[in-house]
């Protein structure tokens, strides 16, 4: 049956090359990535080649985009004041429902040369084009400036990143790009996605997953405190009891 | 060496955060507190998040209180009685503070709400601290001998009805008084992650008038219970329980402590506590001068 579908599915894949458009084969250098107890953040090399129908290469070179981004999450933004000329705190506030927890894009060019604003908008091409749905119904300039502060944030702890001209073309039909991933990216499953563009136009789009996941003891001690905490939380003070104990003993040998 | 922390979910430096550990064990072992309102600013200082700070930092201090407890067990320096007053009152303390501390979460209002209370707390008890180290530094100066407090409760205290018997402490009172000073200590302990010695101490002084033959042994037998208990009701409600990081800082702070504790006994005991009242009041100041600068993130984000 499953063969039966790929020969089927054969003359289609020719067809496409065959057409007009050229085709994108993504790659990456990780499908899953594990964050083990040395984890300090990862580099991920997203690469991949363009097919021209026939295989003619242009002459004039089409620009690659790729973009990595994190499971999606509903989070709320706290905006601190100043009270009463005195203290700092937090005063008005404001809901995301599916902010990314990390974006990258990277590009052979500066966005702004690439594409125009409107299909940025569309593809969500850049930082400052993501989809976060607010779910407030405050005034759009309220809304613009909680935007900008998450994005300014998650920018800083390189959350949220844009890196053009970070992508390399080689021959016209080999691109890489290095992503780097923070030590305090969420887990969850990331989609890649790869654009080929030519004079503001979006000529083919390819997506990939990469998982990103705790594993082995970091994994297994945030499960235990998710799934047995009244266990967890024992073991956590039976440890801190031997310890404790265990130098008060050391100590009064020496 | 960098170490992933599963429940902070950020890596840290191992080394930083044992010498942390040590730091605040050395502390604690010169001056018999646990040592939690140390750790748990300096926790959010290196940017750990505040409810996992507070948590793992209470863990931390179980270990710490376990060595003192049993050296003061030996030479019957525990008011058991008072002690397990005590610990009831802490129980529905720390039951209560897990309600106040998940409503102060959801209000947004958890990190003000904590620095002003740590700022309050600090002080208030660096002052009385300062204060009383002074006068004996310079009564031994003058050669004058100082009059001594006259112990007895304070009036507060003394009219509560239904008195107990405490041989232990000495006292005469109602056993409503240390449970509700163990309930107070015991909301402090969730919210702030400190086990709450530096106040327990003054408070069992100056507030029930204990003998203070068991005064720090009581206290630590409280605290140990306590913050066990804080760290269940934690990893139950918060989940905020980093055991790696616990376990760093305890390796840290259960060797400093023993430091701490034979550095003590070659120190003048006056000049000790003048030092840990600096160290309180700097911390208080740096906190409240933290509250009034311009923070330099406006913005905050807390998932959902």
């Amino acid at each position: 049956m499953r063969r039966l579908r790929a020969l089927l599915l054969l003359p289609i894949l020719f067809l496409s090359i065959a057409a007009a458009n050229p085709v994108l084969v993504p790659d990456v250098s990780q499908r899953k990535i594990d964050i083990v107890y040395s984890f300090t953040g990862a580099e991920l090399l997203m690469f991949g080649a363009i097919l021209y129908p026939g295989g003619r290469i242009p002459t004039e070179k089409a620009d690659i985009v790729v973009v990595l981004r994190g499971p999606t999450q509903p989070l709320i933004v706290r905006e601190k004041q100043k009270l009463g000329g005195l203290i700092w705190v937090n005063a008005e506030s404001a809901r995301f429902l599916s902010a990314p927890g990390y974006y990258a894009i990277a590009s052979s060019r500066p966005l702004d040369e690439l594409v125009d604003e409107r299909t940025a908008a569309i593809y969500e091409l850049g930082v400052k084009n993501l989809q976060l749905s607010p779910a407030s119904s405050e005034q759009p300039e309220t809304r613009r400036r909680f935007e900008n502060g998450l994005i300014d944030l998650f920018s800083k702890s390189k959350l949220y990143d844009e890196q053009p001209g970070s992508v390399e073309i080689s021959n016209g039909v080999l691109y890489r790009a290095r992503l780097a991933i923070p030590a305090r990216v969420p887990v969850g499953n990331y989609v890649t996605e790869t654009f080929l563009i030519k004079e503001g136009r979006i000529l083919a789009v390819a997506s990939k997953e990469v998982q990103i996941d705790k594993s082995g003891f970091e994994r297994f001690v945030a499960e235990s405190a998710r799934q047995y905490p009244l266990l967890y939380g024992l073991v956590a003070v039976l440890l801190s009891l031997l310890l404790g104990w265990g130098a008060a003993m050391a100590f009064r040998r020496i | 060496m960098d170490i992933y922390l599963p429940i902070a979910n950020m890596s840290v430096n191992a080394l930083v955060v044992i010498l942390l550990g040590g730091g605040v064990g050395i502390l604690s072992g010169m001056f018999g507190v646990g040592g939690g309102f140390l750790t748990t600013p300096l926790l959010i200082l290196y940017g750990i998040p505040p409810t996992v700070a507070a948590a793992s930092a209470t863990t931390q201090v179980t270990g710490a209180s376990v060595s003192g407890v049993l050296a003061h067990w030996q030479r019957d320096g525990v008011d058991v009685r008072m002690g397990a007053l005590l610990v009831l009152g802490g129980m529905f303390g720390a039951l209560a503070g897990a309600g106040v501390f998940s409503l102060l979460e959801s209000a947004g209002q958890m990190d003000t709400i904590i620095a002003i209370m740590y700022v309050v707390l600090l002080g208030g008890i660096g002052g009385l601290m300062a204060r009383d180290a002074w006068a004996a530094i310079s009564a031994k100066k003058s050669g004058q001998p100082r009059v001594a407090r006259k112990r007895r409760h304070h009036p507060l205290v003394a009219n509560l009805p239904m008195r107990w018997r405490f041989y232990a402490s000495g006292l005469y009172v109602s056993p409503l008084a240390p449970l509700a000073l163990g309930f107070g200590v015991g909301v402090l302990t969730v919210l702030l992650g400190v086990g709450g010695g530096f106040i327990l101490v003054p408070a069992m002084i100056y507030g029930l008038g204990m003998a203070t033959r068991v005064v720090v042994g009581t206290s630590l037998f409280q605290i140990l219970f306590v913050t066990a208990i804080t760290t269940l009701v934690h990893a139950l409600t918060t989940q905020a329980v980093d055991i790696v990081l616990a376990g760093l800082l305890l390796i840290g702070s259960v060797v400093g402590a023993q430091l701490g504790t034979r550095l003590a006994s070659r120190l003048p005991a006056d000049w000790l506590r003048l030092g840990l009242a600096a160290i309180i009041l700097s911390l208080s100041l740096w906190l409240a001068l933290g509250l009034g600068w311009r923070p330099s993130e406006i913005y905050t984000v807390q998932a959902l």
